[in-house]
Order: C-alpha cells, then sequence, then structure tokens
C-alpha cells in the first residue's frame, strides 16, 4: 500500500523532528473516538450482560438476586416471544420484497433519458429522509377508515387497516415500503447506471430479446449492489419500532424490539430484557457481519 | 443511447415516463397531505370526500405554538378589535389564547421541544462529525493495525438496535442524574453518530490526493498544519455532507428520545406523537407540528441530493 511511504518516516528526519511524530498524531485522532465508543457503547453491553443473569427489576429498590441461565431459559420456552420473532420474520419479508420490487421497479423506469430527472430521483427519495415516528404518525390519518384518504382513493369503504388485528402489520409493511423504496431505487440507480453500454448494444446486434437481456446482463452485474440494499433493509427492518409502535398497538404486529421495549420500560423487568436485548443483539450482529462482507466486496471495484 | 429506435420502443419510453410520473405522485402524495393539512381550518381536515381546494389558513401554525381555552360566548366588538390578527383567527374556532396575569401569550409545549431538537441535533453533528473527521484522517493516512476489525467495530455501533442500547444506558444515565438532559441524549447521538462520521469522511479523505501533504511537509509544514491547512479545506464538501446526515439522523432519532426524556430535554419526534392523546385529534395542528419539523430535512435533503448515494451506503458506493 501506498501508505507506508508516510507512516515509515524516517524518525530522525526533518519533518518527524518538527511537531507531534506521526504515530502520536495518529493515536490522538483515533484513541479518542474508540475509547468513546467503547464507553458509550460498549461498557454499557457489558452492564447489561451482567444484569441479563438477574431477577433485577428497574422499578424497585429490591436487590437483583443471581438467577444464571433463568432469563434465557425463560425467554426461549415462551412461545409469546417466538411469535414476536416469527411476526417479526413475517414483516421482514414482506417489507423488504416489497421495497426490493418498487424500488428496483422504479429505478428501471427512470434508467432512460427523462427530461428533469434529477428532479424526479430528489422528490422520489424524499420519503426516506423523514423521521419515521413523525411521518408514521400522519399515516394514521391517512388510513383513517372513515375519512382517510387512502380508503377514499382506493374506493375501500370503510376498511380497517390499523384496528384489524389481520391487516395492522402489512400496514405498517406498506407505510415502510413508502418510505424506504427510494433507498432500494437509489441504489439499483447506481448499479444500473454502471451497466457498460455496449453490452446492451452486443446483445441488440445479437438479437436478444428484453427478457434474456434482463436476467443474462441486467440483473447479474446489477446483483451486488442489490445485494448491499437487500441486507442493509433486512436489518432495519429486523431492528423496526419506531414505526410500528407509533402505528398500531395490536398484539399481531408486536414487533421483537416493541416487545423488548415493553419488556424493560413498561413491565419493568430488567434483568429479563437485558437476556433478550442480547437474544437480539447477536441476530443483529450477524447479519452486521454479512452486511459489512458485501460493502467492502463492493468498494474493492 | 442507440443509433436505430423503432416505434415499439418509443412508445415503451413514453409509457415508461407516464409510469414515472404517476410513481412520483403517489409517493409524494402523503407527504402533499401533510402540508396541506397544516393550512386548512379544523372542519376541512377530515372530511369525505377529501377538500382538496381550500382558502389557505394560518390558524394551525397559531394553535401549535399555543395554549389556548375554549371561548364561554363569542368576542364583543371591542375584544375582537384589540386583538392581534393571529389570536383572531383562533376566535373564528371558538378558542381564545390563554395569558398570564400580565397579559403574556402562554406558550404550548411545541417551541420548546423543537428548541430541544435542535440544540441536541446541532451539538452531537459537531461533536460527532469533528472526532469522526479527526479518526477518519488516522486511518487514511497511517498504517492501523487490526484496521478492518477496527473499523468493522466502529460501523457495528452504529448497527445496535436503539432499545438494547437504551436498557443499560437508563439505567447509568439513572445513577448519575443524565435522564432527562440534553447532555444525556447528545452523548448517544454523538455515539450513534460517530461512526458513521467515520466511514463516510475515510471516502472523502481517501479521494484527497496523499501528494498534497506531502508537498506541504517538504515545504515545511508539519503534519498537523499539513491537515489543518491542506486536508481540512479539500475535505470541506465532504465534511459538510457528513454533517448534515449527522443533524438528520439526530433530527428524526425517536426511541432513545422517547425512553431517555420526557419532559425538559424532550424532542419533537416523542412530543408530536403525544399530541394525538385521547379523543379527537386536531389533525391540523399534528400537520403543522409535523411540516414545521419535516421543512428542514426536505431542504437538506435537496442540499444533498448529489451525495446522498455515498452517505446511504456508508461511502462504499461513490458513483
Amino acid at each position: 500500500m501506498a501508505t507506508t511511504m508516510i507512516t515509515t518516516l524516517d524518525r530522525s528526519s526533518r519533518a518527524a523532528a518538527r511537531g507531534l511524530s506521526d504515530i502520536s498524531i495518529r493515536n490522538l485522532f483515533i484513541i479518542p473516538t474508540i475509547l468513546f465508543l467503547i464507553v458509550f457503547n460498549i461498557f454499557p453491553l457489558i452492564y447489561s450482560l451482567g444484569y441479563s443473569f438477574t431477577d433485577f427489576r428497574a422499578s424497585t429498590n429490591a436487590p437483583a438476586n443471581f438467577v444464571g441461565l433463568q432469563n434465557y431459559r425463560d425467554l426461549l420456552n415462551d412461545p409469546y416471544v417466538w411469535s414476536n420473532f416469527a411476526i417479526t420474520a413475517k414483516y421482514v419479508i414482506i417489507s423488504v420484497a416489497g421495497q426490493l420490487l418498487v424500488g428496483f421497479g422504479v429505478a428501471m423506469l427512470l434508467n432512460r433519458d427523462i427530461p428533469m430527472k434529477g428532479l424526479l430521483t430528489t422528490l422520489l427519495l424524499l420519503p426516506m429522509m423523514l423521521s419515521m415516528a413523525v411521518v408514521g404518525l400522519f399515516w394514521k390519518l391517512l388510513y383513517d377508515p372513515s375519512f382517510g384518504i387512502i380508503n377514499y382513493a382506493l374506493g375501500l369503504g370503510t376498511f380497517e387497516w390499523l384496528a384489524d388485528p389481520k391487516m395492522a402489520l402489512y400496514a405498517v409493511a406498506l407505510t415502510d415500503i413508502w418510505m424506504w423504496s427510494p433507498f432500494v431505487m437509489l441504489l439499483s440507480l447506481a448499479g444500473l447506471s454502471a451497466v457498460p453500454k455496449h453490452l446492451y448494444e452486443a446483445a441488440a446486434i445479437d438479437r436478444a430479446g428484453p427478457f434474456y437481456t434482463f436476467f443474462r446482463i441486467t440483473l447479474p452485474l446489477v446483483a451486488p449492489i442489490l445485494m448491499i440494499a437487500v441486507i442493509f433493509r433486512t436489518m432495519e427492518a429486523f431492528k423496526t419500532f419506531d414505526l410500528a409502535y407509533i402505528l398500531t398497538s395490536q398484539p399481531t404486529a408486536e414487533l421483537i424490539s416493541i416487545r423488548l421495549y415493553k419488556m424493560a420500560f413498561q413491565e419493568w423487568q430488567t434483568g429479563r430484557s437485558c437476556a433478550m436485548a442480547y437474544i437480539v443483539l447477536i441476530m443483529v450482529l450477524a447479519i452486521t457481519n454479512i452486511y459489512v462482507k458485501y460493502l467492502n466486496k463492493v468498494k474493492e471495484r | 443511447m442507440a443509433a436505430v429506435r423503432t416505434s415499439s420502443e418509443v412508445a415503451f419510453n413514453r409509457a415508461a415516463i407516464v409510469a414515472v410520473l404517476v410513481v412520483t405522485i403517489i409517493f409524494l402524495a402523503p407527504i402533499y397531505w401533510i402540508a396541506s393539512t397544516a393550512f386548512k381550518p379544523r372542519n376541512l381536515a377530515t372530511t369525505i370526500p377529501p377538500t382538496i381546494v381550500f382558502q389557505p389558513e394560518i390558524s394551525p401554525f397559531v394553535k401549535l405554538f399555543t395554549k389556548r381555552s375554549q371561548l364561554r360566548s363569542p368576542p364583543t366588538p371591542e375584544e375582537y378589535a384589540a386583538a392581534p390578527w393571529w389570536e383572531r383567527v383562533v376566535f373564528d374556532g371558538g378558542e381564545k389564547i390563554v395569558r398570564d396575569g400580565k397579559g403574556a401569550v402562554q406558550w404550548s409545549g411545541y417551541p420548546n421541544r423543537f428548541m430541544n431538537s435542535l440544540i441536541v441535533a446541532i451539538t452531537s453533528t459537531v461533536l460527532a462529525v469533528g472526532m469522526g473527521t479527526f479518526t477518519a484522517y488516522g486511518f487514511s493516512r497511517f498504517r492501523v493495525k487490526g484496521e478492518a476489525d477496527l473499523l468493522f467495530f466502529i460501523l457495528s455501533t452504529r448497527m445496535l438496535p436503539p432499545v438494547v442500547v437504551a436498557i443499560p444506558m437508563f439505567l447509568m444515565y439513572r445513577a448519575v442524574g443524565l435522564n432527562d438532559s440534553h447532555l444525556g441524549l447528545i452523548i448517544l447521538y454523538t455515539a450513534f453518530n460517530l461512526s458513521f462520521s467515520v466511514w463516510l469522511m475515510k471516502g472523502f479523505i481517501d479521494e484527497i490526493p496523499k501528494e498534497y501533504e506531502e508537498a506541504a511537509l517538504v515545504d515545511g509544514y508539519t503534519r498537523m498544519e499539513a491537515f489543518f491547512k491542506i486536508v481540512l479545506p479539500e475535505a470541506a464538501t465532504g465534511i459538510a455532507a457528513t454533517a448534515v446526515f449527522c443533524f438528520i439522523t439526530a433530527w428524526n432519532e425517536y426511541a432513545f428520545a422517547l425512553i431517555m426524556t420526557n419532559r425538559r430535554a424532550q424532542t419533537a419526534p416523542p412530543f408530536i406523537p403525544s399530541q394525538v392523546g385521547s379523543g379527537l385529534p386536531d389533525w391540523t395542528v399534528i400537520a403543522a407540528g409535523t411540516f414545521l419539523f419535516l421543512l428542514p430535512v426536505a431542504i437538506f435533503t435537496f442540499l444533498l441530493r448529489n451525495h446522498l448515494l455515498r452517505g446511504m451506503s456508508f461511502g462504499a458506493i461513490r458513483k
């Protein structure tokens, strides 16, 4: 690597003698950040790992008793927790699949000469920049059975979106699709514009049909970036809290983060919720690991 | 573009453009509905069929900022004439603005929450981008042992679910009295944005040729001088883009704010939903609060438009 040229600067040289050495500058620049993250992210996690083996309740002054793996055993044997995981899995699949279809579809449509393309793209990207909690709240009005514009526009009469236990999760996913399809679209556009034009010209000369061109040229070349979009959205959807918490209180739409929040801050089962947090954390870190691998892969190109 | 175009291709192209316009309209409809509801009189906010054309009003914003009480009887002509223009619009809705003994207007909770959002978002952005820029330079220019692992560690802190981190942080903050304080939220948001800032800034600094600093070092600059006088000005665009992203993230954050604050330091995102409460909510007031809250982000999105891809992929995809 080229960096060696700078870092192996001769210590006795004139440049190194002036001011701080490169090594101390490097440490001065990097160590505070690492320490900050350790103190405010890693230390709290170690703290909660300790509590996850106790029956501590933050709402009382009773001392915490060590209960070993009891919390973990209880959680993994609790059918409610399993149903929360099942609901979350369903939510992740619906919402990520929806975003992939809509986002990639719109990107395919946009990937041509269109007047005011830049403006249209920016406008389409707007939803993902907005606050999930605040905009999510307003979707309550849009979903309202008697005067919501969604029922009016679709001619659904007084269809219950959020109050119907069967529908609530889909309604949350629909709002999430609205917010985050733009993200998939943004990444897909980058992938599509990177496909060399001469491949399409060659395909046209060979009289390849549109399906053949799509499945043999477009899709394979866009796939790595699409993969990044899918993994990232999967991780985010798995963590979803704001949107579902604001939109509905249906037990059928109780995602894992909401269960965790209720357990920790409404039922005050602090020890148990710490154990639950660890189960969630391990899953998130596993997905993060895959995500970073793909990010680095795309970066190397 | 292909040299020869068949008529079916042209037709397909046109259809695609129409489809894009339709999709754009559908995507923007909810945002338009927020903006238009913010200027509606209350009785037009929840009508069937929906009211699309109406005389815009400022009353939702007056209601958003003030405390009001029901009028027992309509105001006398003298009272009406004495009232400032912004109070008259509230009279029309059968309400009056609450004043204290000295006649000063009583504010609602909104302006305070908006200020809290500004304080917390701006301070945490400055801290995260400042520290992030130094760290990114360190990673970009020097050899660091276990660089890939450290960078993964840094990014992984960003991916932690807020509720998971919030449980121990709540207990720790409670022990040291940081619950419901600006400082408490600022620390959390700085930590949350720091990893993002390091990754994004590293991408920007990687793009600045090392030769610039090397030339400066040869000219007798110290490494620090070269960093402040050569690298930072070159990275200005990157720093601005990173700052805007960090600001938006902190501005929009909900879960930490919900758990860690309740009054004094509460930001707008947990406050706005709490206005709904029980009974029939006044959607025009909620829309007005939402509109003002979303406005800075919408403006920033336009300023950021060329950096969105990069920011959203943590600097990995640069185009």
